[in-house]
């Protein structure tokens, strides 16, 4: 019997075990699955959705379902882009405030990181969305702000630029200079290396886009003209809209995750070593070189990698728009499942187009690390 | 010839309250701005807040409906059991504290078996059981308000904690097919968002389950939670894991363990102690994520407070009741991350 006592061949009976159980219990599943007499099937995707949607890309009860699939999903990116963006900016401020000399400074990012994060993003966006922005006055009684930024119960409402006849003329312009510009910039880098003593760059790239700026500030004739919001009777005419749903779930999205990357930033920022702050000082940097040129390119390798995973948190947590209302890819889908009773069909795209977004943000921010570590000399 | 050699005292401006004032608020002239800057700023928001909360807020929304917030639709003449509760956690935190400042060595695995014994208890208590007449059975479905959050997160808390390990270590195996399956899941489920996988077992599980099996909905949340928990808390225990020195192991095959015992006696303690902030800072977010049950339908405090909005005398109190749950949340997550520090400090993490 001395197989049995063989460790190899133990170990491949349980593996083998372990995954027939696996299959079996599978097995069962979708038996229990076809005993309720349901199918498995993605033509339904085609069908007309009958229902319709308010926010994002335009939407008609006739399109098909995976139209609306779309709708959702590209409403989704937009908050996650939007939100990434807004929430390192904050982030980082109040990450650099808190660690402030200016003691109210400091305590004031410290109270909003604390309050922020011990509770839930769910209680902050019905909060945000129930008692502030739908307690916002009726259109009638807005409140204005310069801008003009109209705010009331129906969003926010403000001044958009948008193009005219003459825009056209300008885009060549536009790109030729653009395209100087990094021209510039990639011959300054080169120039650095050869040198090998730092050259500035980007205010000489700049100098490429100036020719175009004062051509277009002098030349007669507005290329863009502002579209002012103006109310006429009960609704909002020219400028652009922001729905209070959609600016709901990226405010609250922006406040809860900028919580977060301020702790992330600290870290990094306590992460250098006190003596490269003292050696700077000691060479007559002033603090925010010192900051600028010292501290962040150093703790910056060190934060990226937890900035990832608030970055694939947020997106993640963007499925919370469906408790306040706005459409996104989860609020879609689950109108979609309801309307065409495609459970496991609809989750299954729900749960690919989310792994799939999470999966691209780390790819991006990996090879951004890889780009970005340090290397050792 | 004498010199009077008068001891010079530091100038005024650099101790005291005047040099307090100095080097924390008005260092420079921009930290000056900045300083007279947020002062009008912090005065603006402790006025508006403060107005607000002793002037407008309709507090009566709460304390009139102080009982749903708490215990939901729990039947009131039962609520003596949720005290009970409350009271037998209390005692064995007591205990257990006592126990492990005065590092009573013998009585921390009496403790550790009583934990258990208290939790079932606890269920049994809470639920109750047919028509004993003395604890009517409560059904699950109808719990409610603050306890129904507390119970999601002590039975996510609980069941997700094994289940990570087993996840950590299955996806450390040496044999692929397990490796395979742990890593799968660990990383499907870290990549998609938790609502989706409540909605899952809300509406999907049913219809891969016999129609003999039925689970109750808050069941179903918990499993959902634990689920979803457990593939974090997996990752959180194999960076603990990976901190383990190769030594350890060989010098636990060395003494003659074997590979289950090695793992249990030797690298689990130091890779769970090592991990503790990490868990800890995991348990206090799934404690906060138990507020998207709400989505699927379910009244936990946040659940009550939207559901108290639509009474008809008290219409327009968003502000109050979502404030109310804000500050329940606040408190508690405080008291837990207070407690995880001070764990940190007494098992000296980080320290040899």
């Amino acid at each position: 019997m001395s197989t049995f006592r063989d460790e190899r061949f133990l170990r491949i009976v349980g593996q083998i075990a372990f995954a027939a159980a696996v299959v079996l219990f599978a097995l069962w599943c979708l038996g229990n699955y076809r005993a309720r007499g349901l199918s498995f099937s993605f033509a339904f995707l085609q069908d007309e959705a009958s229902f319709d949607l308010a926010e994002g890309m335009a939407f008609s009860p006739i399109d098909p379902y995976w139209k609306a699939f779309i709708v959702g999903l590209v409403n989704t990116i937009k908050v996650a882009i939007l939100g990434i963006i807004l929430a390192t900016i904050l982030g980082t401020i109040t990450g650099v405030a808190r660690l402030s000399t200016n003691w109210l400074i400091s305590n004031i990012a410290s109270v909003y990181i604390e309050i922020i994060r011990n509770t839930p993003l769910l209680v902050q966006l019905f909060f945000i969305y129930f008692a502030v922005a739908l307690k916002l006055p009726e259109l009638r009684d807005r409140l204005v702000l310069p801008g003009p930024i109209f705010l009331s119960n129906r969003g926010i409402h403000l001044v958009w630029w948008r193009p005219t006849a003459s825009f056209t003329w300008w885009v060549p312009f536009w790109i030729v200079a653009l395209v100087a510009a990094v021209g510039i910039y990639l011959w300054r880098v080169r120039l650095e290396g050869r040198r090998r003593r730092p050259v500035s760059r980007l205010p000489w790239a700049f100098l490429a886009l100036v020719i175009p700026l004062i051509g277009w500030l002098l030349v007669p004739g507005n290329p863009l003209y502002a579209d002012k919001p103006a109310v006429e009777g009960l609704k909002v005419v020219g400028g652009t809209s922001v729905s209070p749903e959609f600016a709901a779930i990226l405010f609250g999205l922006v406040i809860y995750t900028g919580a977060f990357i301020a702790e992330v930033v600290r870290a990094g920022i306590m992460a250098v070593p006190r003596g490269q702050t003292e050696a700077a000082r000691a060479q007559g940097f002033t603090e925010m070189q010192i900051l600028r040129l010292i501290v962040l390119p150093q703790a910056i390798r060190i934060i990226i990698p937890p900035l990832i995973s608030q970055y694939l948190n947020l997106t993640k947590n963007s499925s919370l728009a469906i408790a306040i209302g706005f459409l996104d890819l989860y609020a879609v889908s689950n109108t979609m499942l309801n309307q065409s009773g495609r459970i496991v069909e609809v989750f299954i795209m729900v749960m690919a187009a989310y792994l799939s977004m999470s999966l691209t943000i780390s790819l991006i921010m990996n090879v951004a690390n890889r780009r970005l570590a340090m290397v050792e000399r | 010839m004498t010199v009077d050699v008068e001891v010079m005292k530091p100038p005024r401006t650099e101790v005291g309250a005047l040099g307090w004032l100095r080097k924390n608020l008005f260092g420079t002239w921009y930290d000056a701005l900045l300083t007279v800057g947020s002062v009008a700023f912090i005065c603006v928001v402790l006025y508006g807040v403060f107005n607000w909360a002793l002037n407008t807020a309709k507090w009566g929304v709460v304390t009139t409906n102080i009982k749903v917030f708490m215990v939901g639709r729990y039947p009131y003449s039962e609520v003596w059991r949720i005290w009970t509760s409350v009271g037998l956690f209390l005692v064995m935190a007591l205990v257990s504290l006592v126990v492990w400042k005065r590092n009573v060595t013998k009585a921390r695995r009496g403790v550790t078996i009583a934990w258990v014994i208290v939790l079932l208890l606890t269920i049994v208590l809470l639920k109750g059981f047919g028509d004993l007449p003395l604890i009517p059975s409560v059904p699950i479905n109808i719990w409610s308000g603050l306890m129904l959050t507390l119970a999601l997160g002590i039975v996510g808390i609980v069941a997700s904690f094994p289940m990570g390990v087993l996840l950590a270590l299955g996806r450390r195996s040496s044999l692929p097919v397990i490796k395979v399956f742990c890593t799968t899941y660990i990383e499907g489920i870290r990549g998609v968002p938790l609502i989706s996988v409540l909605f899952m077992s809300m509406l999907m599980i049913p219809l891969f389950l016999p129609p003999s099996i039925r689970l109750d909905n808050v069941l179903r949340a918990m499993v959902a939670m634990t689920l979803f928990s457990a593939a974090y808390v997996a990752e959180n225990v194999r960076g603990g894991l990976q901190a383990i020195p190769e030594g350890q192991y060989e010098a636990g095959r060395a003494v003659g363990l074997n590979e289950g015992l090695v793992m249990v006696l030797i690298v689990l303690p130091q890779a769970l102690r090592a991990m503790i902030p990490a868990i800890v800072g995991q348990f206090i977010s799934l404690y906060k994520d138990t507020s998207l049950v709400v989505i699927v339908g379910l009244l936990d405090i946040l659940g009550v407070a939207k559901a108290v909005t639509g009474q008809r005398e008290w219409i327009g109190t968003q502000k109050e009741v979502f404030a109310f749950a804000g500050v329940i949340f606040f408190v508690t997550c405080s008291a837990l991350s207070y407690a995880s520090r001070r764990l940190e400090k007494q098992l000296g993490v980080g320290e040899r």
